[in-house]
């Protein structure tokens, strides 16, 4: 044991400790290890729903967000037939909504773009469904451009958990799932939305972007050209400045 | 593979050549180059058909007839056929027409948008390809063996690739070389 | 926009009798519709306003939910059923017919606002179809006469509860009993002998009757009452899942039609057991028709002292309610099922903690199936050592099935378990060779000809009751079609996996049915199946894929009769995808197509 207060796991055959109560991806993360993940955040609950983090823990396959350490826990996580898995899902996102990196503000602050380097996506492989959804610019300063939603829901739980405001919900059901917001007209204007939310720091992709700060820094200079996402455990969300 | 030359095969569908203009990049590596591969079909050749060929670079995605008929000729020629740069890969700058209807899109443009002169028609001559639906990536036409994202690739991360495939590697890009902008 | 008057009326009214109480957010939209006819978005803001939540939750909720509308859909709203057995039954041509008299395209309203015509999933009357909902009302045995009547009530504007009662006959076909649709029990009898014997000891019989849920997952009830009578919490609940989603599954249905008395009291020996005092019954939509007959058992049973307080004069207070679903397979999905009633989406959560510690309101919460709280009747009253001797060892007592597609008598059949799927097939009569059967549902397995001697039990064949049989004309690849389309239907849209892997899987299946297939795409379905088998949040994405890999592996030559070629298809109709381009330059020339198949 590496610390012998505290119980150990297994994470690909390196042992990390954990306090009880603490979820693999918590331990891996208060250990430096990364797992590969889009909707956890270390200051928010968990919500399970990407798959990223899909890890196999004694020999079964789990989110490592949802499923608590265990010590003499044996965990794989970065094999090739995850990472294979891992590639699968991104991809899936990918074509799910519109991702034009060579365009976005995001690009190279992006989680879902560094996470796709990582894991090596060289393309998106599946057919684009290339849907029709909406840009809303009524707002002074943010803009949503809901073509890159991932529905992580980070933005949701921000604003109800942080900012106590419930700006944002996710309606619709299975492929036509997308994000709203809090007002009769749906628009952004017509909600108590401002910059300094919360919320409008902690979308991983190019949605929720705040205005005139756009491809501020260069190429070469921003937070995943710098080191990868695997390099960068522990690391918060880009602020404002990097976004 | 070393004991002749690859025969390589280039061409832009939907694209701006500037996957091509990254690949002039690569400067004097051009020459070490050379010495690996000999072009067939490519802007820097006067080829007009792709020939049987080792390998085949596609820069750009799948907007009208013309490009499915070149992309379909490279695919019949080339052993290996490369997606070469984000509109090659998902359909890039092109695909953002996407959403749009091609019927309001030909109208606005050829007919009602202002500054037209009167009597303007969508032009229907058939020496013109026509424009499809909706812009695709060539994978969505054609069996793609590999990807190299970017917009553009750099000049490096195109010199890894091909470095990879003619030593009989899987290519391999790491951080810093895959870029998807 | 403010909310005219008569619609804040008859709105204020819904939320009186709701008692603003945003939990019960699913039958205020619901009884708000019934009485408005869509939920408009300032009618979305006033319910907000007045249940004290964010509009954004409610407007989420509303637009979850296949059977809410936040846009107009028509004063007559037809959807019909479109299971696979429907589908035998020749509902796709009867819908055109419809739609062509009325002019209209499927899935759109009429210019008028009139009516709007549509498909929905498997509505439960897989043995009397093709069935519909019409304004979210079960009519069965449509006919080509039925579809010209119909019309012509629509286009009269006929009010539905004036159209001929026959339609919405729904008949039992009950063809087999065993000991439990065969019971002799009078109300009451059964929950009298459970209070007699204590809460304790009727927990020992339910364990020693070896009772396993019959909701398909075969967890012993036994063991899920114990843990919640064990948990901590300011109160516990007994929920019973009637939300009956799973295609070719109609058992519950009948089990409330005939002995609702029977589910009630399984409900009120379970509420005494793990010490509840509220019951809640989860109705799908699609069983609208039901509620109120539900209703008055459950007066009758107030009435005679077997439901409210100091039931059959113990000190033990127990009432239930009736809760309707709004069209959604996943709300069968135990934790989704709390969400719903919790007046949220049901999207499945997180577990552990399982309902049993966290259910609904986050308190302790037995989650049981029709059938089983049905069975539990059994136990009270005759013992657990006698249920434990029907049946098999580890499947104790009997089975409903739910029997359709091609056999003489589609209907309910009841088997002590162990019974072989042949026997079924043999008593529900097959005329010529049977190629098929599909158990559970398309969640469960495609069973070939040469395994029609397997028995429906948790250790062989578990099943929730749905079982399917497709003859040898029959095209197994469109049946695989079919199961793909409804669960991209349904899937929640939560986990990643699922919400778009159903997509493409469904998609995929399209591509192959219009001969642009390809063995490249025969691959892809196979590594869909292993990722979302493994990667899937919840039951329904793990097993979305099985239709597809038992078919695949069982009647592969109904795919490769399919494909286009050898080689790798385009992913669109190239051809096809010059049309505009065509229609708008008026060329027809050699060069305006494209061959879908390269000229070799
Ligand atoms: C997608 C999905 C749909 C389900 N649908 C139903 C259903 O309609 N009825 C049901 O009783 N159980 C259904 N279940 C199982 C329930 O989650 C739960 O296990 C069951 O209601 C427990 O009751 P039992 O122990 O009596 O079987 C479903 C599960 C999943 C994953
Ligand atoms: S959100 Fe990320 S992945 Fe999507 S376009 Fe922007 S940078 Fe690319
Ligand atoms: S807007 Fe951003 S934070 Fe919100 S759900 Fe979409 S991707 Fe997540
Ligand atoms: S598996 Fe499907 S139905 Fe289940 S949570 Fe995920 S998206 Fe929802």
């Amino acid at each position: 044991m590496t610390d012998n207060t505290l119980p150990t796991c297994l994470i690909d055959g390196e042992e990390v400790p954990f306090t009880p109560g603490q979820t693999l991806i918590q331990a891996a993360t208060a250990a430096g290890k990364y797992i590969p993940h889009l909707c956890w955040h270390p200051d928010f609950a968990a919500h399970g729903s990407c798959k990223i983090c899909t890890v196999k823990a004694d020999g079964r396959f789990g989110a490592a967000c949802t499923i608590e350490a265990r010590a003499g826990m044996t965990v794989e996580n970065r094999t090739t037939e995850l990472d294979d898995k891992r590639r699968t899902l991104l991809q899936l996102l990918f074509v799910e909504g519109n991702h034009f990196c060579p365009s976005c503000e995001k690009s190279g602050n992006c989680l879902l773009q560094a996470t796709a380097y990582e894991v090596g996506m060289m393309s998106p492989h599946f057919d684009h469904f290339y849907p029709d959804r909406p840009v809303d610019a009524s707002h002074p300063d943010v803009l949503l451009d809901f073509n890159r939603c991932i529905m992580c829901e980070l933005c949701v739980r921000a604003s109800r958990d942080v900012d106590g405001k419930n700006i944002f919900a996710l309606s619709g059901r299975g492929i036509k799932s997308h994000l709203i917001v809090n007002s009769e007209s749906g628009r952004i204007k017509d909600t108590d939305f401002s910059a300094g939310d919360r919320a409008a720091e902690v979308c991983p992709v190019g949605v929720i972007l705040k205005k005139r700060v756009g491809f501020a820094v260069p190429i070469g200079g921003r937070k995943y050209d710098v080191s990868p996402v695997s390099a960068q455990v522990g690391a918060q969300a880009p602020t404002r400045e990097e976004a | 593979m070393a004991d002749r030359k690859l025969r390589v095969a280039t061409t832009s569908l939907a694209g701006c050549f500037g996957c091509h203009m990254s690949f002039l990049d690569i400067d004097e590596r051009l020459l070490d180059l050379l010495e690996l591969v000999e072009f067939d079909r490519s802007p820097i050749t006067d080829i007009k058909h792709c020939g049987p060929c080792d390998l085949g670079l596609v820069e750009g995605g799948v907007c009208n007839a013309e490009n499915v008929h070149v992309l379909r000729e490279f695919r019949k020629n080339c052993k290996i056929l490369v997606a070469l740069g984000a509109c090659a890969v998902n359909g890039g700058l092109p695909a953002q027409r996407n959403h749009l209807d091609l019927r309001d899109i030909l109208a606005a443009v050829y007919e009602t948008e202002g500054g037209l002169a009167r009597g303007a028609r969508i032009p229907n001559d058939p020496e013109l390809p026509l424009p499809l639906n909706q812009v695709h990536p060539i994978h969505e036409v054609v069996k793609i063996d590999y990807f190299l994202p970017g917009c553009p690739p750099s000049a490096d991360a195109i010199w890894k690739f091909l470095t990879d495939l003619i030593a009989g590697r899987t290519p391999h890009l790491g951080h810093g070389l895959i870029h998807y902008d | 926009m403010p909310a005219t008057m008569t619609t804040t009326s008859a709105l204020q009214s819904v939320l009186a009798r709701q008692g603003h109480d945003g939990t019960r957010l699913m039958q205020i939209l619901r009884e708000t519709q019934e009485a408005l006819g869509w939920l408009s978005p300032p009618v979305l803001t006033e319910i907000a306003r007045d249940i004290g939540w964010p509009r954004a939750r409610v407007e989420s909720t509303a637009g979850f939910y296949s059977f809410f509308h936040t846009r107009p859909l028509g004063r007559y709203r037809v959807l019909w059923s479109d299971n696979i057995t429907d589908r035998m039954l020749g509902n796709i041509d009867l819908m055109q017919a419809m739609c062509e008299k009325l002019w209209l395209e499927p899935g759109r309203v009429s210019e008028d606002g009139l009516v709007s015509v549509d498909t929905t999933s498997c509505t439960g009357m897989c043995d009397q179809g093709p069935a519909l909902l019409v304004n979210y009302r079960a009519v069965t045995r449509m006919t080509p006469r039925r579809v010209e009547a119909m019309v012509d009530l629509i286009r009269a504007e006929t009010p539905v509860a004036a159209w001929p009662a026959e339609w919405f006959a729904v008949e039992d076909n009950i063809r087999r009993k065993d000991i439990l649709l065969g019971n002799a029990l009078v109300p009451g009898e059964a929950l009298a002998a459970a209070l007699e014997r204590g809460a304790a000891a009727m927990l020992d019989e339910i364990k020693r009757s070896g009772l396993r849920g019959r909701g398909g997952a075969g967890f012993g009830t036994g063991l899920k009452w114990e843990a919640c009578r064990d948990a901590m919490g300011e109160a516990h609940y007994v929920i019973c899942n009637a939300d009956e989603g799973e295609p070719g599954t109609f058992k519950d249905r009948v089990l409330l039609t005939r002995y609702a008395d029977l589910v009630f009291e399984g409900m009120t020996i379970a509420g005494h057991v793990v010490g509840a005092k509220k019951g809640l019954l989860y109705l799908r939509g699609e069983y609208r028709y039901l509620l109120e007959p539900l209703e008055s058992v459950l007066a009758a049973r107030r009435a005679a002292g077997l439901l409210g307080g100091n039931i059959l004069g113990q000190p033990f207070d127990f009432d239930i309610e009736v809760h309707l679903g709004a069209g959604a397979y996943i709300c069968g999905e135990e934790s989704a099922l709390i969400e719903s009633l919790e007046g949220k989406p049901g999207r499945p959560r997180i577990r552990p903690p399982f309902p049993v510690t966290h259910g609904y309101l986050g308190q302790p919460t037995t989650v049981n199936n029709v059938e089983t709280l049905a069975a539990a009747c059994l136990v009270a009253k005759h013992g657990g050592e006698w249920y434990s001797k029907v049946g098999t060892t580890k499947s104790a007592g009997s089975k409903i099935l739910s029997v359709s597609g091609d056999v003489e008598r589609p209907g309910i059949y009841e088997y002590p378990f162990g019974v072989t799927v042949q026997q079924v097939l043999n008593d529900a009569g097959i005329e010529g060779c049977t190629q098929a059967v599909q158990v559970s549902g398309p969640s469960g397995v495609t069973l070939g000809q040469n395994e029609l001697e397997r028995r429906i039990a948790f250790e062989d064949i578990p099943t929730a009751g749905a079982l399917m049989v497709f003859d040898c004309t029959r095209d197994m690849f469109e049946v695989a079609r079919n199961f793909a389309h409804f669960f991209a239907h349904e899937s929640c849209g939560f986990c990643t996996p699922c919400r778009v892997g159903t997509t493409v899987v469904a998609r995929l299946m399209d591509k192959l049915a219009t001969g642009h297939g390809s063995p490249y795409d025969i691959d892809e379905m196979f590594k869909m199946h292993r990722l979302m088998q493994g990667a899937s949040h919840c039951g329904l994405g793990n097993s979305a894929c099985n239709p597809m890999f038992d078919t695949l592996n069982k009647f592969r030559p109904a795919y490769e009769r399919r494909l286009k070629s050898l080689d790798y298809e385009p992913a669109f109709d190239l051809d096809a995808a010059l049309s505009q381009a065509r229609q708008m330059t008026g060329r027809d020339d050699a060069a305006a197509h494209l061959a879908n198949v390269e000229e070799s």
